[in-house]
Order: structure tokens, then sequence, then C-alpha cells
């Protein structure tokens, strides 16, 4: 069997075979949230969703998100500054863990 | 004979180009679209396949090895339907590079004399560039093109540099800005002189335009920020899944998957707006088409059963045709829709 094929995407809503109800309220739920301008626009929303797609490693979120970036006219740059967010909050997240580790060091009396 | 010869030809170019699996006349059908010539308000020429750029999208498929050229007996019969037709308002000369054609000045001065409203699809770089056989300079344009009244549409795929140059070729950014200064100098893009600047901004790859009103906003932002450049407006055109940029789609194997985002956008209001109901567009040779793109497919229109060309001009017959269409028709109807002039669904794109 093979994983993460690109084909798939457009399968997605056959997720909801066996609960279409529920799955129908998630897409209108998700078009009205990423679908339309709002207080942000949709080239704003469609940079935080590529960055997102990064962080949560989703392939298909990221083929999908990089060509919303570009048909809400968002550029290379901006795509790669949304990734740059997306992995320094991941690098900052990783490190602000290091306070835990340290709490740990003082309670066993080696700080 | 000839012309059995001629209906073959097209015929066999039609079933190269055309894809039976994205049916255009079946989404007008399922839509309840007729589409129907409305008036002949633009005769857009094509006078000349030479070009000074190479670019990826193209589909004239234009370059500096191109060497047709429209005569002028073929230019002096277009002037002659202008001058012959009221309703016929505006001259549309494209290319290739329209200035690399002999001819040209000549044609500009005339059709402005018949007080006719001239556009050229100026590719800004020819300015800088020159003629790319002869050397010949063009830095003449800007006060050429101010001293006659002509607007101005050029192409110009993003305000930075990386994804022009990816799509015209490697310094074209620089040179196009350069040009572009120059026809600011001249008074275009100005809204007290009247002298017209437009840009023409077509995706870089296999994706949608973005919606012209929010891009507009974004190019003014930059280009003034940037280089101090102004300009009127902003028209986003749809990437034509033929020639050049259908065998860049192909050697991506992006090609089925863009065709099918094309249908899937197909828009009815854009579809209503289509340019081909009211522009006839003439080749180098004079033969008339629908379209600069059904042109480029060798689609020509027939009239009697005859390939029609501009010698033959017959109004009447012209406006009561059945338009050409194929499956790279969808390129014009996705989204916002897509002609020379830009969005034809302003405001109206289901998906935006």
């Amino acid at each position: 069997m093979d994983y993460y094929d690109s084909k798939d995407l457009k399968r997605f809503s056959e997720v909801g075979k066996f609960s279409e109800e529920l799955m129908k309220k998630f897409f209108d739920y998700y078009n009205a949230v990423t679908g339309e301008d709002g207080a942000l626009t949709k080239r704003e929303k469609s940079l935080i969703a590529l960055a997102v797609a990064h962080a949560k490693k989703c392939p298909y979120c990221i083929d999908a998100y990089t060509t919303q970036c570009l048909e809400t006219g968002a550029d290379p740059e901006q795509m790669t500054e949304a990734v740059h967010v997306a992995a320094s909050m991941e690098a900052g997240i990783t490190l602000m863990h290091g306070i835990q580790m340290h709490n740990t060091l003082q309670k066993n009396g080696a700080l | 004979m000839a012309q059995l010869t001629v209906l073959k030809e097209n015929y066999e170019c039609y079933n190269r180009e055309n894809d039976d699996r994205y049916d255009f006349h079946d989404a007008l059908r399922n839509n309840r679209i007729d589409l129907t010539p409305t008036d002949i308000e633009t005769l857009q020429i094509n006078i000349t396949k030479l070009c000074n750029q190479t670019c990826v999208h193209c589909h004239v498929d234009s370059s500096p090895k191109r060497t047709e050229q429209m005569a002028l007996p073929t230019v002096e019969r277009c002037l002659e339907v202008l001058s012959s037709h009221d309703n016929i308002k505006n001259l549309d000369i494209t290319g290739g590079a329209p200035e690399l054609n002999p001819h040209f000045d000549y044609l500009v001065k005339s059709a402005r004399k018949l007080d006719k409203h001239v556009m050229v699809r100026h590719n800004l770089t020819v300015t800088i560039d020159g003629h790319p056989v002869t050397g010949e300079s063009k830095t003449y344009l800007p006060e050429f093109y101010a001293s006659q009244g002509v607007e101005v549409i050029s192409s110009l795929p993003y305000y930075l540099k990386y994804f022009t140059d990816k799509q015209r070729g490697k310094g074209v950014f620089e040179k196009s800005i350069e040009s572009i200064l120059m026809l600011n100098e001249a008074g275009y893009g100005n809204d007290d002189t009247g002298l017209e600047l437009n840009f023409v901004y077509n995706p870089v790859g296999a994706f949608l335009p973005a919606p012209q009103e929010t891009l507009e906003v974004d190019f003014k932002r930059e280009l003034s920020k940037k280089y101090g450049i102004v300009f009127n407006k902003l028209f986003t055109i749809t990437n034509m899944p033929i020639n050049r940029f259908k065998d860049q789609l192909k050697r991506l194997g992006a090609y089925e998957e863009y065709m099918e985002k094309l249908v899937n956008a197909f828009n009815p209001t854009a579809a209503e707006g289509v340019m081909c109901r009211s522009l006839i567009s003439v080749s180098h040779d004079g033969s008339i088409y629908d379209c600069d793109f059904n042109q480029m497919m060798d689609l020509q229109i027939n009239i009697k059963h005859s390939p029609s060309t501009v010698f033959d001009f017959d109004y009447k017959e012209l406006t009561q045709r059945r338009i050409l269409f194929g499956s790279h028709c969808f390129g014009c109807t996705a989204g916002a829709g897509s002609s020379c002039g830009g969005s034809t669904a302003y405001g109206n794109n289901p998906t935006s």
C-alpha cells in the first residue's frame, strides 16, 4: 500500500462515507473559515494555513496551500517567510521546554 | 481544391490541439449558454511573430528566430476595414513584439488619423533591446506612443524580479522597469495626461490568477514604493493550455490537473463576457479568427464554407457566424474569466 499519494487529496470527501452529516458540517466550517475574506484576507489565511501545514507536516495541505497562496497573490518570498514562522515557533517551543528541564535539574539539586 | 486543403489542415490542427476529455460545448449546454457574436468592436491584428524575447508561456511561440511579418498590402487592407466600419472602434495591435514589423509606425499613425482607439501589446523590453536581428534602436517608442495617444498594454508578470525573469527570461525585469520609467517620463500612467498605461499579469505556472482588484492594489503599492512607477490598470489573464505553455504543462506532468482546474472553475458569468463575441483576430497573412488563441491553433473562421480573410471581410456574415470553441476555451471562462482586457467577471468569481 502507498502512503501519502497526492491523488488522495481529491478523495478527501470520501472520509464522510460513514458519517456524511459530520463531514458536511466540517466542510461548511472549513470553507467558511478559509474560503472567504474576513477580518483576515483570503491571502493571509492561506499563508497561515501554509505555515500550519508545515508545522503539522501534512503533504496534502502543503500541495493545496502552496497553490492557494499563489492563486491569492502571495509570492515565494512571503510563503518562505510563513514557513520560517512555523519553523521558528517550533524551535521556540522546543527551547522553551528547557525551562522545564531547569526546574527538574533544580528539584534534583543539580542547578 | 485549395480551400478544401486549408479546411482539412485546420481540422487536423484542431484535432491535434483539442482535447475531447474537456468538452467546452458540454459546459455551455449544461449552463444553458449560447455564445453568439454581439458586435465587432475591436480588430485585433497580429502583425509579426518575431520577438526579442522567448517567454515560457507564449501562446504565439514567438522568438527572435520567427520571420512572419504582415506585409504592407495586408496592413492597408486592415486600415480599409477600419475606415469603412464605424462600429469597429478599436485597433488592438499584437505580435510577437509588434514594433518589429517594418510597417508598425505607419499602421499606428494611419489608424489614429481614422480616429480609432489604438492599443499596442508592448513587451517593454523591445525599447531597451532594439531589433533582435538588425540591431535597430527602439528607444523612440515611449515618445512615439505619447505623440499618437496610444494605449500601451504591457506584460509585467509580477512586481518582483523572481517571477518576471522566470517567465520572461533573465534580465527582463530590470529592463522592464527601465522601460516603464521612460513611459512614465513621457506622461504615461498619469491620470492628468490621458495617456493610459496598463499592465498584464499572468501566472508564472499552472495556477489561476489571483483576483484582479487585489493584485492591482499590490502592484501599485510595490512599484510606487520601490521605483516611483505609476500606471492605470492591471489586467489578469489566465495562461492558455496551448502551444508552448501546453508543452510546459506536459513536461511537468501537470496538464491534466491544470485542465481539471480550469473545467472545475467554469464561471457562466465569465463565459458571457468572452472577448470572441466582440472581437475579430487577424493574422499576419490576413486570415481571420475568433481570437488570438484560435489563430495560433489555425482555427480559421469559415464563411460559406470558405476560410475567411481580411480581403473578403463581411461584417454582417461575421456577426452571424458560429464561434469555434475547443477545450482551450476553458482558459477564458475559469474563475473571474480572462480576456485581453483582463477579468470578464470582475467581482463575480465563485472560486475566489
